[in-house]
């Protein structure tokens, strides 16, 4: 395709809690580090997308950096903030609106479980008023099912979480670096059965940013661009089990992952068995449970074997969350889905150190999800 | 269970009362037939606008489930101290209709849970505190 988009620069703030630095401080530290890494200034940047939860309006980063009079669109999309963002940037330049952009997020959560209000989601006040409106809720309700219609144990959840506890330790910037074992897993506080407390990612602080242009012109800017072979955003139809719903539909419709992921493929014309290194959402074991065989790494109900044999570890045929995903690293909202992006680029480029995956990388796969059902996924391809 | 007085309810257009058993309303679409709750303005199936009220009943089979085992924060208003929180289960339960509504459930144990049990619709007093009148949601129960 002679419009593809490519990645030319990646930058972090780490993920965890950094009491002297507000969310917007650390977004455009992101930002700052990924200009830097592609070689561009921020006066060269023609579009901007970027979003945060807690952390006040993307926009205002401008006047950290520069202001360039840029448009600069704040982007709202839960959870799936971050790949909302980069799938408009990508459109953005395709359309030639602009010849280089920006994605950015960044967050800065209080502690603990969030509590979000009825209005905004469209429902009454008693929803939340009597306990029901609760995201860890929704993963414990969305699980227990899933397990039951596909004949799953708990042992595939901790095996998620010692996972990712196991990949954030061998990631530098990683929150969580501590291995924990499938005891302390297993035997964590019920939080929401069959959901435990190593089980949940936490909500958390951080930034991350990217800068991309034309494929064309990407090796003017750096050497190793990463090429954007599909960014795709989807969301519910009738009748997927979506969180914050006091009542579901009689008949199960897929979910919006299935759609976006289907769609990606279609779109870079390969297919699940093509892809070397990949993230899912795991905002909770569950749910990358369930995203495993939603996004067609695998079938319903083949997960616990995947897991037990290793496949999904670092040097297994299906490497998942690498740098520990949201359970090592936490979630800020805003931020969380470009931190994916950035780990695969680092994969891509060869250069994750101790948790990069053997043998060169060529394609990598992401994905986000979002409330109230919203969901994000990437394929990236090393250029 | 009785009561001397109407019971105060967080959720009183969910709920009719004036049978033996509480009943669940909702919402049928008049056009594709599908059916809601708690009702709906319009079908997110067909997009169509006509809707019309729709008794949803009292029994159902128990579809999914979770122990809450940390205390909400607001907008919840249940009212104890983080000391006093009691774990509470939560659900969906599958009606006759089809449609999974989510719950409350009596039960906080998840030995006594077990998904496609039969389940009864009854009335909870989820916030009591001192010097105001209890206030009911609705909640399932395991059936007798």
């Amino acid at each position: 395709m002679d419009n593809e988009v490519a990645i030319i620069g990646v930058g972090l703030h780490p993920f965890g809690r950094t009491d002297g630095l507000s969310g917007q401080q650390q977004g455009a530290y992101a930002l700052r580090e990924a200009l830097k890494d592609a070689g561009v200034e921020w006066k060269q940047v023609g579009v901007a997308y970027g979003g945060s939860q807690d952390g006040g309006n993307a926009d205002a980063l401008s006047n950290h950096l520069g202001l360039t009079g840029i448009p600069f669109v704040n982007v709202a999309n839960g959870c799936a903030t971050g790949g909302s963002a980069l799938a408009s940037v990508i459109a953005a330049i395709q359309s030639g609106m602009a010849e280089i952009g920006v994605a950015v997020g960044f967050d800065k959560h209080p502690r603990g479980a969030f509590n979000p209000r009825p209005k905004d989601w469209g429902l009454e006040d008693w929803y939340g008023e009597t306990g029901l409106m609760l995201t860890t809720q929704f993963f414990a309700l969305k699980t227990q099912r899933y397990m039951f219609e596909h004949g799953i144990t708990d042992d595939a959840l901790v095996r998620i979480a010692q996972r990712a506890f196991r990949n954030g330790a061998l990631t530098p910037h990683a929150w969580r670096r501590r291995e924990l074992s499938y005891e302390e897993i297993a035997e964590s506080m019920p939080v929401n059965l069959p959901l435990r407390k190593y089980m949940f990612c936490n909500p958390a602080e951080g930034g991350a940013a990217l800068v991309l242009c034309s494929a064309k012109h990407a090796r003017k800017f750096t050497a190793n661009p990463v090429i954007v072979k599909a960014a795709v955003m989807r969301t519910r139809h009738h009748g997927s089990f979506e969180v914050f719903n006091p009542g579901l539909a009689a008949q199960q419709s897929p979910a919006p992952t299935v759609m976006a992921s289907r769609a990606a493929f279609e779109l870079a014309g390969v297919g699940p068995g093509d892809i070397d290194v990949i993230q899912l959402q795991d905002t909770d074991s569950g749910s990358e449970l369930i995203h495993i065989a939603e996004n067609g790494f695998c079938e319903h109900g083949e997960q616990e074997h995947l897991l037990r044999s290793g496949a999904t570890d670092i040097n297994g045929r299906l490497p998942i969350n690498t740098d520990g995903g949201c359970l090592a690293n936490g979630e800020p909202v805003g931020a969380s889905g470009l931190r994916q992006v950035i780990e695969i680029c680092t994969q891509l480029r060869g250069q994750a150190g101790q948790r990069q995956v053997a043998d060169a990388p060529r394609l990598g796969y992401t994905h986000v999800y979002g409330a109230p059902g919203v969901s994000a996924v990437t394929i990236l391809q090393a250029g | 269970m009785t009561l001397d007085t109407p019971p105060k309810l967080a959720c009183p257009d969910q709920l009719e009362l004036s049978g033996g058993l509480p009943t669940l309303m909702g919402s049928r679409c008049r056009n594709c037939g599908e059916v809601y709750f708690p009702a709906s303005q319009g079908c997110t199936r067909c997009c169509a606008i006509d809707m019309e009220p729709f008794t949803l009943g009292s029994e159902g089979l128990l579809w999914s489930w979770t122990i809450q085992g940390f205390q909400p924060k607001t907008p919840y208003n249940g009212g104890e101290s983080e000391a006093d929180f009691k774990p509470y289960g939560v659900g969906y339960v599958e009606m006759p209709s089809g449609v999974k509504v989510e719950s409350r459930l009596t039960v906080a144990d998840p030995a006594a849970l077990r998904i496609g049990m039969p389940m009864v619709l009854t009335l909870e007093a989820y916030r009591q505190v001192p010097g105001e009148a209890p206030v009911f949601t609705y909640a399932f129960a395991p059936a007798a």
